[in-house]
């Protein structure tokens, strides 16, 4: 921010000799190669078939096939409820952190970490393991009882916790590199200085300054919600992921151009993210 | 629209830090006192007591009579400027003014108009449109002054605001500090560790030392008169010479001296000397020898040796090619009353040299 005003733009030294701009264009080939081949391969397995040559029927075969829109429509709500969770969990309680308990830092950042190391298997043995004795130990509890309460076949709220503790360093990291880019106790100050109640401090000069460590936080959610299979298969529902590769088992050609499709799904959610989020700060 | 503002016993603990250790002053409406004081002596958290960032253990801040320590930071009437660049970096330097007149929910023109006149105020008419990161350090202040002053408080605080300009800017923009606050008559705390800043522009320097107050006074009295040895030291520069007090007068360096104020019981004491008030004349027969001499543009501090131990002397600028180090020189001080404390100094006393062999 301020520590970037004032410095005298830095001239370029006198090109350097053609030899880098080789090096540049090969490590960028074998980047684009490393990328690209299997996604043409995948494409091209798609479309086309030793029998019928190039024909897009798998893309047409998608939109009717059973379960693709249910699915995906799942997985879709569970993102937006986990990107929802996880921010009102994590940007309160790191602004409290910061603001009032900082010595507690270091104890937050190893909890939020903490999921990292854990890997999904034992996530979601554990997480079983205590949904069946659960219900025997903590049924007289008022806590078990909401969950009871708000268990929806069609929209699994164990999954939105589960996935809440998954994307919880993702989280973490993207608005911890957002707060460390302003003076949050100064700014906080600033504005209740100025009047400026907890809730207009929080919406009028946090959040609006944290614009892009909250897009990536929610977009690494999504994209991590989207592509998680462990959790969700063992416990027995059929989002987005589940569903690609139950398909794929019965019909080949289709569960690739369907991972096809989520990939450009993906890029266009980064693409609009990212595009508003620049087209906001042009202003 | 000005107010004033009084620190009661004000008292604050950080773990086993002491910031605030019953600190006590009472500014006048209108007044503009520096809260002055090397780092850590607690200046900073009385002014955030004033703006309701910190809570006191004990005591009590008042302003106009009625207690505010227990109001929330946003319900008081106290305008603030950061040492750090506090200006919302999503919103140009109009929005960042008009802020508070938002958070009152003021009409959008009647906002703007206030804010564009607040940019003039401070300079800055042409730069209401830019962001944050589009201005200046010393441009920032200036809005962040001009924020500070939209809703007209009733205390203006200031917790070294200038600190992080470069010399020049740092000069002038207190300048302009100080001509707005005469003209709008504001109560103004400044916060500075820089003394030079807070002689220039308060009515009153307040020294701090350990969270209690040394010295409140005007400048040219805590300067000339500090009223411990500890703000001696802290404003300005002191020489400490070996003295032998008799009546009310001190022999030191040869020569006879009125003191000033209170002497401690004892004889031998310490006399306290600006280096200003030290005078260096060349004379190859001197005894005295010039050790180092640097160059200020308008003074020249020199490190005199003498017989009896060191002393610093400010010289004009002009006098750097006659004082070269190495040069014999005779040490003259000022005949006018000096201030006298308690002996701390080991060197022998050359009072008993005559005057004219130093």
């Amino acid at each position: 921010m301020a520590a970037l005003t004032g410095l005298e733009p830095v001239t370029a030294p006198a090109p350097a000799p053609t030899r880098p701009r080789v090096w540049r264009g090969v490590v960028f080939l074998l980047a684009a190669a490393y990328f690209l081949i299997p996604l043409g391969a995948s494409l091209w397995y798609t479309i086309y078939t030793p029998t019928a040559g190039v024909s897009f029927a798998a893309y047409g075969e998608l939109l009717t096939a059973e379960g693709f829109g249910s699915s995906l429509l799942l997985s879709m709500s569970l993102a937006v409820a986990t990107i929802v969770l996880v921010l009102l969990l994590t940007l309160p309680a790191m602004l409290a952190v910061r603001l009032s308990a900082p010595r507690l830092r270091p104890v937050m950042e190893v909890l939020c970490t903490l999921p990292l190391v854990v890997p999904p298997i034992t996530f979601v043995a554990g997480l079983t393991t205590s949904l069946r004795t659960g219900t025997d130990v903590l049924a007289p509890t008022p806590f078990w009882a909401t969950l009871i309460a708000v268990q929806n076949p069609a929209f699994p709220l164990v999954l939105v916790l589960a996935y809440v503790v998954l994307v919880l360093p993702f989280v973490y990291r993207s608005l911890d590199a957002g707060l460390r880019t302003m003076d949050v106790r100064t700014l906080v100050e600033a504005a209740r200085n100025l009047g400026a109640s907890w809730p207009h401090v929080l919406f009028r000069v946090i959040i609006p300054n944290l614009r892009s460590a909250l897009a990536s936080a929610s977009f690494l959610t999504l994209a991590l919600v989207l592509g998680e299979f462990t959790v969700a298969r063992l416990l027995g529902y059929q989002p987005f992921a589940v569903w690609i590769v139950t398909i794929s088992g019965s019909e080949g050609q289709l569960s690739v151009a369907v991972s096809i499709l989520s990939l450009l799904l993906i890029w266009l959610l980064l693409l609009a993210v990212s595009t508003a989020f620049s087209g906001r700060k042009r202003k | 629209m000005t107010a004033q503002v009084e620190f009661r016993g004000l008292r604050r603990v950080f773990g086993k830090t002491v910031a605030l250790d019953g600190f006590d002053l009472t500014i006048a409406p209108g007044e503009f006192v520096a809260l002055l004081g090397p780092s850590g002596c607690g200046k900073t958290t009385a002014l955030r007591c004033v703006a309701g960032f910190e809570r006191p253990d004990s005591g009590a801040v008042l302003i106009d009579g009625s207690d505010i320590t227990d109001m929330p930071a946003n319900k008081r009437d106290a305008g603030m400027v950061f040492q750090s660049y506090s200006l919302f970096p999503n919103l140009n330097a109009r929005d960042n003014v008009a802020f508070g007149l938002r958070v009152r929910k003021v009409p959008v023109a009647t906002r703007r108009t206030k804010a564009d006149e607040l940019l003039e105020l401070v300079g800055l008419p042409s730069h209401a449109d830019r962001f944050p990161h589009q201005l200046s350090g010393g441009q920032q202040q200036r809005v962040a002054l001009a924020r500070a002053l939209a809703l007209e408080p009733r205390v203006l605080l200031l917790d070294e605001p200038l600190s992080a300009l470069d010399a020049k800017v740092r000069v002038s923009l207190r300048e302009e500090i100080r001509r707005l606050q005469l003209d709008l008559g504001i109560t103004t705390i400044f916060v500075t560790h820089d003394q030079e800043e807070a002689l220039s522009i308060a009515d009153r320097v307040a020294v701090l030392r350990n969270g209690r107050l040394e010295q409140c006074g005007p400048p040219a009295e805590v300067y000339d008169r500090p009223a411990t040895p500890f703000v001696a030291e802290f404003v300005g520069t002191m020489n400490h010479l070996a003295g032998h007090v008799s009546g009310d007068q001190v022999t030191v360096l040869g020569q006879l001296l009125p003191v000033d104020g209170e002497a401690p019981g004892t004889l031998e004491v310490d006399v306290l000397i600006r280096p200003e008030a030290v005078q260096v004349t060349p004379a190859p027969e001197g005894q005295a020898e010039v050790i180092a001499a640097s160059f200020r543009g308008a003074s020249v501090r020199l490190r005199v040796a003498l017989s009896g131990g060191e002393v610093m002397a400010d010289v004009p600028g002009h006098e750097a090619v006659r004082l070269v180090p190495g040069t014999r020189v005779t040490v003259h001080l000022v005949e006018r009353p000096v201030l006298v404390a308690e002996r701390t100094v080991t060197v022998p006393s050359p009072a008993t040299e005559p005057a004219d062999a130093v």
